[in-house]
This record gives structure tokens, C-alpha cells and sequence, in this order.
């Protein structure tokens, strides 16, 4: 729900960080984290917004170096990206594959 | 419960293309627990449709509710005071709740986010799984507590029929084969013997679908 509301108000990208697998406090946590992370995907697909403006990524409290990188990472990802589609008003940035055969 | 699931997004985005401005109405009772139609689904459906929107450079305005019932018309009539500011009521509640919307609301569409598919039960967290058809006539007292018009896919009552192979049906290997089961049951319970050798009579559907739409009066409860 967070995630959708955070694409609904017009952020550009959003990555979920989340403990190491196997490593988490709350056991499974973020193992389900992930397969909500995938959902929510699906449904930005739907709508036209590319899924790759939602990524998760997992490291400790200790990685600081690990979590700049990604950081950066995303950064870039989202620049190459652009602007939200939610943003510009501008239609569909992405078609998802299903579809796109359909229509060949 | 009744299990449903939620249609794919673009189909309601279709059907709510020509509203600006809709109630999108969740239901707390069997949806909420099959997770399709609560109040959490409410608001992760109402985001996506308003970024969808957004993103066709129009909005969209939705009042969320998630009623305690879509299914007793006391609770339907809880969005009565602002039910008519709305162009259209997109319910995500079982296809009971979106009829008892369109007959309660007349001048408003009613419009089905979710698919209601069967009467069943969690198999684990995010499985479920069809028990019941409502037949009208239970005679799981007959055949081990097993139902042989859900689990048989034929809903035959003297079954197997020869599509069972390795205890696994016809239409699909992956379905368990309910006279199968049936038998199986019936021989862990002792009952096999007095159960299995006995022929069930042509079964009377008229207290089923067959029957038309069904209505049941509890004078004792009536008023």
C-alpha cells in the first residue's frame, strides 16, 4: 500500500531495502517483503508504469558502503528512466510483454 | 466463504473510463478474508486507479468505504447520505454485494471489481480452495464428509467415472480425484462396505440452481 501511494503521489522510483535473506528480525519478513515488492510490480505494469522503477534490495544495518552503491544505483536507474509517467501525464511508459505479443 | 478474486486492473479501468467520480466499496466479511475485498484492498485498488488516472493526465476522485456487509441492507444503506454525489459505485465485494449496490442504489451503476468464484476455505495463507456448491441437499453424512458435486468435477454421485486415473482426475492431473477421495475416507472411517456398495438415487436438483433463484423465510425470525 506504501508503495503504490508513494508511485500515486509522483515519485519517480522507490526501492525497498530489506535485512538479508535468512538474516531477519521478524523471521520471514523479508521474504514476504519481496513477494509484495513483486506484486506491487505487477500492478505498476498494468497501469503502464514501468516496474523497474520498483526494485528491493538486501543488506545489514552494517553495510553503509553497500547501501551508497545502491543508492547510486537507483539513482542512475531512475535518471535513465525519467520522469513518472504519473508525473508528466503523458500515457503508458511501458507495455508489458503479454500484451506487446498480442499485438504483433 | 465465499472466495473471490480481483479482476485484472485494466478490465476496471474500462468499466470506470467514463466516471470522475466514483465510491469504491470494500466489504469486511468473506472478501476481506480471502483478502480480495477489504478495507487494505480498498485502498491499494483506489491508489492504483488514481495513478492510473494520473497518468492519463485526468483525475479521478474516489470515496473509499469498506462496509461491514454488502449482503444486509442496513449496512448498504450506510453510503445513502453521499451516495448520490457519485457517479458510479465500483464494489469489491461478492457479486451478492454489487447487486444489493444496484438495488439499493437505482439511479447509480453498479460495477464488479472482483470475480466471485466458489464457496470454500483456506488451504494455508494465500490458498484456497472450493467446497461447497450449495446444492441444497447435503449428504455429506453419506459420503465421508467429502462433496462429490465440488470435488467430482462430472458432480456424479456414484462415481469414479473411468477419467479417474491414480487418484487424480480427468480434467486436470493435478485435481484429486473426489470419488477417490471418497473411497479413501470411507475405508479409514469402517464405512466402505455399507457405504460405498449402495447406490445413490437420481439426485433431485430442483433444490439446487436448477431450481431458479432461491429464497429461504424464517417465519420465527421474520418481522
Amino acid at each position: 500500500m506504501h508503495l503504490m501511494k508513494a508511485f500515486e503521489e509522483g515519485m519517480d522510483g522507490v526501492y525497498v531495502a530489506g535485512c538479508l535473506e535468512g538474516e531477519c528480525h521478524f523471521l520471514r519478513g523479508n521474504l514476504r517483503a519481496k513477494k509484495r515488492v513483486g506484486h506491487v510490480q505487477g500492478i505498476l505494469a498494468a497501469l503502464g508504469i514501468n516496474p523497474e522503477r520498483l526494485q528491493m534490495y538486501n543488506l545489514s544495518a552494517a553495510m553503509g558502503g553497500r547501501f551508497a552503491q545502491i543508492a547510486r544505483e537507483m539513482t542512475e536507474r531512475v535518471r535513465a528512466l525519467g520522469p513518472s509517467p504519473v508525473t508528466t501525464g503523458k500515457g503508458r511508459e511501458f507495455v508489458e510483454e503479454e500484451q506487446e505479443e498480442k499485438g504483433q | 466463504m465465499i472466495v473471490a478474486e480481483a479482476k485484472p486492473i485494466e478490465e476496471v479501468l474500462a468499466m470506470i473510463d467514463r466516471y470522475d467520480k466514483i465510491i469504491l466499496a470494500g466489504c469486511k466479511e468473506c472478501v476481506a478474508v480471502c483478502a480480495a475485498g477489504g478495507e487494505k484492498e480498498v485502498q491499494l485498488l483506489a491508489s492504483a486507479l488514481r495513478t492510473a488516472r494520473k497518468t492519463a493526465g485526468r483525475e479521478l476522485e474516489i470515496r473509499e468505504v469498506t462496509l461491514e456487509r454488502q449482503c444486509d441492507p442496513e449496512y448498504v444503506e450506510g453510503i445513502r447520505g453521499f451516495a448520490g454525489d457519485y457517479q458510479a459505485i465500483l464494489s469489491i465485494a461478492c457479486g451478492v454485494g454489487v447487486q444489493y449496490m444496484a438495488e439499493h442504489y437505482k439511479t447509480i451503476p453498479a460495477l464488479p471489481g472482483l470475480n466471485t468464484l466458489f464457496m470454500g476455505g483456506s488451504l494455508e495463507q494465500g490458498v484456497w480452495s472450493e467446497r461447497c456448491q450449495g446444492c441444497g441437499t447435503c449428504i455429506l453424512h453419506l459420503t465421508g464428509g467429502i462433496c462429490p458435486v465440488t470435488r467430482c468435477a462430472k458432480s456424479l454421485f456414484n462415481g469414479p467415472c473411468g477419467g479417474s486415473a491414480h487418484g487424480k482426475c480427468e480434467v486436470d492431473k493435478e485435481i484429486e480425484c473426489g470419488w477417490q477421495l471418497i473411497i479413501d475416507r470411507l475405508k479409514e472411517l469402517g464405512e466402505f462396505e455399507a457405504r460405498y456398495t449402495e447406490l445413490f438415487p437420481i439426485k433431485d436438483w430442483s433444490t439446487s440452481r436448477d431450481g431458479g433463484q432461491r429464497t429461504i423465510t424464517r417465519e420465527d425470525l421474520k418481522q
